[in-house]
C-alpha cells in the first residue's frame, strides 16, 4: 500500500497546510416524524487524519452515520466526496464512494469464517466464476497481518472476542479499499490493551491516507487517537477544530453546556447499618467465595476486567442464576433467592448491562416499562388504574429528566441514555433496598451519564445501598465509597475511597500485585 | 440554556387523542370490512337479515372463536398451541364414554371441561418445565390426544347422550340468542378486560415482547405461561361441550383441522404471531368477518371449494393491503 504518503501533520503545520477534504458535509438536515434529528450540520474529513465526532446520545451522530452509509437520505444539504457532490440512494452507492462504517454491532456473520466475513459480496473468483478460496485466504491473511492481528482467516467468527471482531470489520473495510472509514464507538466493549491495539491500527490507517471518523464517549481515547474534532448538540454542529487545541472542559461544555464536576456529583455519604450481607457465595463455574457487606447509603464499586465474574455475581444476587453455595441476607434476615421475582420481593433490583435484551421491553411504551416491576402499586384487585400509572411514570420520567416525545412513545425509539433512565425508573418505582447497576453508563453520553450519577448519589443519600459494576475507572473513582475488585472469579481486594488510585485498582484487577485489603 | 430546557420540559402522556389512535388501528379496518360484508350479504340474499338465520350463522364460528379468545393470549405471549383440535377429540371421547357409563349432564360437562384443562396442563408442563418449544410440544400432543381418541373408539361412534345435554349446543337463552353465542359474548368481554385492563394482561404482553426483560422485571414468566396453556385447554374443553352437544355424537375425527381455523381468527384479528401485540376486539371482529363470509356464501349456495378460495384470498388480502398501502405512502413521501 502507499506507505509513502506522509501526511501526519508536523508540529509546525498551519491550518492552511492541511490536505484538502476527502469528505465534506454542508448543512445536512434530516427530519423524522416528530423528531428533528439533524438541523444543518457540517463535517469535514481529511485524508490521513482522524476526526472525532463528539456529542450526547440523541445529538444526531447515529443519524449522520446512517446518512453517510446510504441508509437514510438527507432532506437538505450537500455531501461532497473528493470535491464532487454525491447523493447516496442506497448503501451500495456509499460503498461505491468508498465509505465504510464499523458499527457498535457491525453486521458480521457468526457462522462464517473470518476470511468469508472479510470478502462477503466481493470474494475473489476463479476463471470459472467459483470462489477462489486459496486467494481469499491469502489476501485475508495479508490484510490481518497488515493490521498486526493474530487471527487465523479460517476461524469461525463466533470463536472470536469482540476486539477481534472489530479487527475483522476493519479488515473488511480495507478489503474494499475504503478511503473513508467511520468507526462508531469501536471501543465501547474493549479492554485497555485492546484499545491500545486499536489505536495502533488506526495509526496505520492514517499512514495509508484514510480519512477516519471516530465516534466515542471516552475523552481519554479521543485525545490519544483523534487529530480534529466536531461537536454536535441537538442536531447542530456547535464547534470544530484541532484536538490538541481544545481542552477537555471546553469540549464538555460544547457538548452539554455544563461543566465537568457535574459529571461525578459525589455526595459525601453517611453510612448506616448493613443492608446486604453476602457470605461465601459460590457459583460452579463463574465465581468463588465472594463475601461482602453493603450498608445503607453506600455506593460499592465493583471493578475487574471483562470476564472476571462481576456480571455473573450480580445476576446470582438477583436470582437470574443459582449460586452453588453461600448465603445472602437482606437487613439481617437470610433470604432464599431462586428467581428475579424473589429478589425483587427481597428488595434487590438489577439494572442489567444489556439494556435492550434484559432491561427494557423496547416495543412497549415508556409508561408501561416504568410500571412493569410495580404493577401491584398502580392496580386494585388486579385491574390497572390508568391515571395512577401515568402519574407514577410521569413522576420518574421527570425526576430522571427523560427526553421523550410522550409517555406513550415506545422505549426502543429513545436514545441509549434515555432507555437507561427508563430502566432505572422502573426499578426505583419498585421501591428497592439494594440497587445493583451493571455498567450503568456504558455507551451513553455525558449528559445522561451525569443524570445517572446524580441520581445514584441521590439514592444513596436517601439510604439505599448501591452496588455499581463499572469498567470505567473515572466512574469507579468518582462515585464509589468503597471498591471491590474481582479477578478470575475471586475477590482480589476491597479498597476504601480515601487515597485510592487507578493504578492500585488496575494492579489488583490484573494480578500484578498481591491482593490487598483495607482491613489489616 | 440547556439547563433551562431540561427543567421546564413537560412530557405529554400521549401524542394522539382517542380518535386519532383508533383511526390508525387494525381493528378499524376489520370493523369496516365486517360492515362491508354485512351489507353485501344483505343485498345479495333476501334471507340474510332474518334474525333466526343470523342466529344460526353464529353456530358456525362460535366454538372456534371461544378457543381463539384463549389462544390469543398464548400467541400474545409469544407461544402457540396447535393441540386444540386433539384436545377436543380426547375430551369428547371421554364425555361419550362417561355418557355410556350412565353419567348425567352435569357430570358430562365437568368431564369435558376437566379433560380439556388437563390436556392444557400437560402442554404447559411440557413447555415451561421441560422447556420444549411450544410449536413442537403442541404438534406432538395434537397427534397424541387424537391418537388416544382413535385408540378408544376405532371406527365407532358414541351417542348415548342424555336429552338435557343438548341444550349447550342447541339451546337459547333469550329469543334468538343461543347459549353458545351468549357465552362467547360474555367470555369476549371478560378476555378483553383481562388483557387490556389487568396486571395479568400487561404481563402477558411484556412476556411476548421480551421474555428476558419480563423475567428480569420480576414477573413469574413460567407460571403465567403455564396458566395460559391451561386456560386454552379449558376453552377447548368448553368448545367440546358445545360441539358435542350440538352434534349429539362423538367420532374420533371430530373437529379435525380446527387448529388452523382458530389460528386464522387470531392472526386475522391482528395478534402478532411473534407475540407482544394484539387486541381482543380485533379477534372478536375477525371471528365475525370469517363467520359472516362463510354464512353469506352459504346462503348464495357457493360450493365449499370456492368458499375456501374466497377465505384464503381474503386472508392474504387483508394482511397484504396495509403493507402495500404503507409502501405506497412511504414512496410518495420521498422526494
Amino acid at each position: 500500500m502507499s506507505g509513502a504518503l506522509q501526511i501526519n501533520h508536523p508540529s509546525d503545520a498551519e491550518p492552511a497546510a492541511l490536505p484538502p477534504p476527502r469528505l465534506e458535509l454542508r448543512g445536512i438536515v434530516k427530519h423524522f416524524p416528530g423528531v428533528r434529528a439533524l438541523d444543518g450540520v457540517d463535517l469535514v474529513l481529511r485524508p490521513g487524519r482522524v476526526t472525532a465526532l463528539i456529542g450526547e446520545n440523541g445529538a444526531g451522530k447515529s443519524t449522520l452515520v446512517k446518512i453517510l452509509t446510504g441508509i437514510h437520505r438527507p432532506d437538505a444539504g450537500e455531501i461532497r466526496v473528493g470535491g464532487r457532490p454525491v447523493s447516496f440512494a442506497s448503501p451500495q452507492d456509499a460503498q461505491d464512494a468508498r465509505i465504510t462504517a464499523i458499527h457498535q454491532e457491525t453486521a458480521l456473520f457468526d457462522e462464517l469464517t473470518v476470511a468469508e466475513n472479510i470478502y462477503l459480496g466481493h470474494a475473489p473468483k476463479t476463471r470459472l466464476g467459483f470462489v477462489d478460496w486459496s486467494a481469499m485466504r491469502a489476501r485475508a491473511t495479508a490484510l490481518l497481518y497488515g493490521l498486526d492481528a493474530p487471527i487465523r482467516p479460517w476461524t469461525r467468527l463466533r470463536d472470536l472476542s469482540i476486539a477481534q471482531r472489530h479487527l475483522v470489520a476493519i479488515a473488511r473495510a480495507l478489503s474494499i479499499d475504503s478511503e473513508i472509514v467511520i468507526m462508531d464507538e469501536p471501543t465501547a466493549a474493549l479492554s485497555h490493551k485492546e484499545v491500545d491495539d486499536l489505536a495502533r491500527v488506526i495509526e496505520r490507517l492514517k499512514g495509508q491516507g484514510k480519512a477516519i471518523l471516530f465516534i466515542s464517549h471516552k475523552f481519554e481515547e479521543l485525545y490519544r487517537i483523534a487529530d480534529d474534532y466536531t461537536v454536535f448538540r441537538d442536531g447542530r454542529s456547535v464547534g470544530a477544530g484541532r484536538m490538541d487545541e481544545a481542552t477537555h472542559d471546553e469540549l464538555v461544555r460544547l457538548m452539554v453546556g455544563r461543566s465537568v464536576d457535574q459529571v461525578f456529583p459525589k455526595v459525601p455519604a453517611t453510612l448506616g447499618e448493613p443492608v446486604l450481607e453476602v457470605s461465601g457465595l459460590c457459583h460452579p463455574t463463574e465465581f468463588d467465595a465472594i463475601s461482602f457487606t453493603l450498608r445503607r447509603g453506600e455506593i460499592l464499586g465493583l471493578y475487574g476486567l471483562v470476564g472476571a465474574g462481576r456480571s455473573e455475581l450480580c445476576q446470582a444476587l438477583f436470582g437470574a442464576t443459582t449460586p452453588s453455595a453461600g448465603t445472602i441476607a437482606v437487613e439481617g434476615r437470610r433470604v432464599a433467592i431462586r428467581s428475579p421475582a424473589d429478589a425483587v420481593r427481597a428488595g434487590i433490583v438489577y439494572v442489567p448491562e444489556e439494556r435492550g435484551r434484559h432491561g427494557a421491553v423496547l416495543a412497549m411504551p415508556v409508561f408501561e416499562n416504568v410500571t412493569l416491576a410495580c404493577l401491584g402499586a398502580v392496580s386494585r384487585h388486579g385491574f390497572i388504574r390508568s391515571a395512577e400509572e401515568f402519574r407514577l411514570a410521569r413522576h420518574y420520567a421527570e425526576r430522571l429528566d427523560l427526553r421523550a416525545a410522550s409517555l406513550a412513545q415506545p422505549v426502543g425509539t429513545l436514545s441509549g441514555g434515555n432507555q437507561q433512565k427508563v430502566v432505572i425508573g422502573k426499578w426505583l418505582a419498585a421501591g428497592p433496598k439494594v440497587v445493583i447497576l451493571d455498567e450503568p453508563t456504558k455507551g451513553i453520553d455525558i449528559g445522561s451519564k451525569a443524570a445517572v450519577h446524580a441520581f445514584m448519589s441521590e439514592l444513596a443519600g436517601q439510604g439505599l445501598a448501591v452496588l455499581m459494576v463499572s469498567s470505567e475507572l473515572p466512574e469507579i473513582l468518582g462515585m464509589a465509597d468503597r471498591v471491590m475488585v474481582m479477578r478470575e472469579g475471586r475477590m482480589a481486594g476491597l479498597f476504601e475511597r480515601a487515597g485510592l488510585t487507578a493504578e492500585t485498582l488496575v494492579a489488583a484487577a490484573t494480578g500484578n500485585i498481591q491482593a490487598r485489603s483495607d482491613q489489616p | 440554556m440547556a439547563l433551562q430546557q431540561t427543567t421546564a420540559r413537560v412530557i405529554p402522556d400521549r401524542l394522539l387523542g382517542p380518535i386519532g389512535r383508533s383511526a390508525i388501528r387494525w381493528e378499524t379496518l376489520l370493523l369496516a370490512l365486517s360492515a362491508a360484508i354485512f351489507f353485501a350479504n344483505a343485498l345479495a340474499s333476501p334471507y340474510f337479515l332474518d334474525i333466526w338465520n343470523l342466529s344460526d350463522a353464529t353456530f358456525n364460528f362460535t366454538e372456534k372463536a371461544i378457543i381463539a379468545l384463549a389462544l390469543a393470549f398464548v400467541v400474545m405471549a409469544g407461544e402457540i398451541d396447535l393441540s386444540v383440535s386433539g384436545t377436543i377429540a380426547l375430551a369428547s371421547t371421554a364425555m361419550g364414554e362417561a355418557a355410556s357409563a350412565g353419567f348425567g349432564t352435569p357430570a358430562l360437562v365437568a368431564v369435558g371441561l376437566g379433560v380439556g384443562a388437563a390436556c392444557g396442563l400437560v402442554n404447559g408442563v411440557l413447555i415451561t418445565r421441560l422447556g420444549l418449544p411450544s410449536i413442537m410440544a403442541t404438534i406432538g400432543t395434537m397427534s397424541l390426544y387424537r391418537g388416544l381418541s382413535y385408540l378408544a373408539l376405532g371406527d365407532g361412534v358414541l351417542k348415548d347422550y342424555p336429552a338435557s345435554f343438548g341444550w349447550f349446543g342447541q339451546g337459547y337463552v333469550w329469543q334468538a340468542l343461543s347459549f353458545e353465542f351468549a357465552c362467547f359474548l360474555v367470555l369476549a368481554a371478560l378476555a378483553g378486560l383481562v388483557l387490556h385492563r389487568t396486571v395479568f394482561g400487561r404481563a402477558v404482553r411484556a412476556i411476548g415482547n421480551n421474555a428476558f426483560a419480563a423475567r428480569f422485571s420480576g414477573l413469574a414468566v413460567d407460571r403465567i405461561r403455564l396458566i395460559l396453556f391451561l386456560l386454552t385447554g379449558l376453552a377447548a374443553g368448553l368448545a367440546t361441550v358445545m360441539l358435542t352437544s350440538r352434534l349429539g355424537s362423538t367420532r374420533p375425527s371430530i373437529a379435525l383441522g380446527w387448529e388452523l381455523d382458530v389460528v386464522t381468527i387470531v392472526v386475522l384479528g391482528g395478534v402478532s404471531i411473534q407475540g407482544g401485540s394484539g387486541t381482543i376486539p380485533g379477534v372478536v371482529l375477525a371471528a365475525f368477518v370469517l363467520g359472516l363470509v362463510t354464512y353469506g356464501l352459504g346462503l348464495l349456495n357457493v360450493p365449499g371449494i370456492i368458499m375456501s378460495i374466497v377465505i384464503g384470498a381474503m386472508l392474504i388480502g387483508t394482511i397484504a393491503l396495509p403493507i402495500l398501502a404503507g409502501r405506497i405512502l412511504a414512496a410518495r413521501r420521498r422526494p
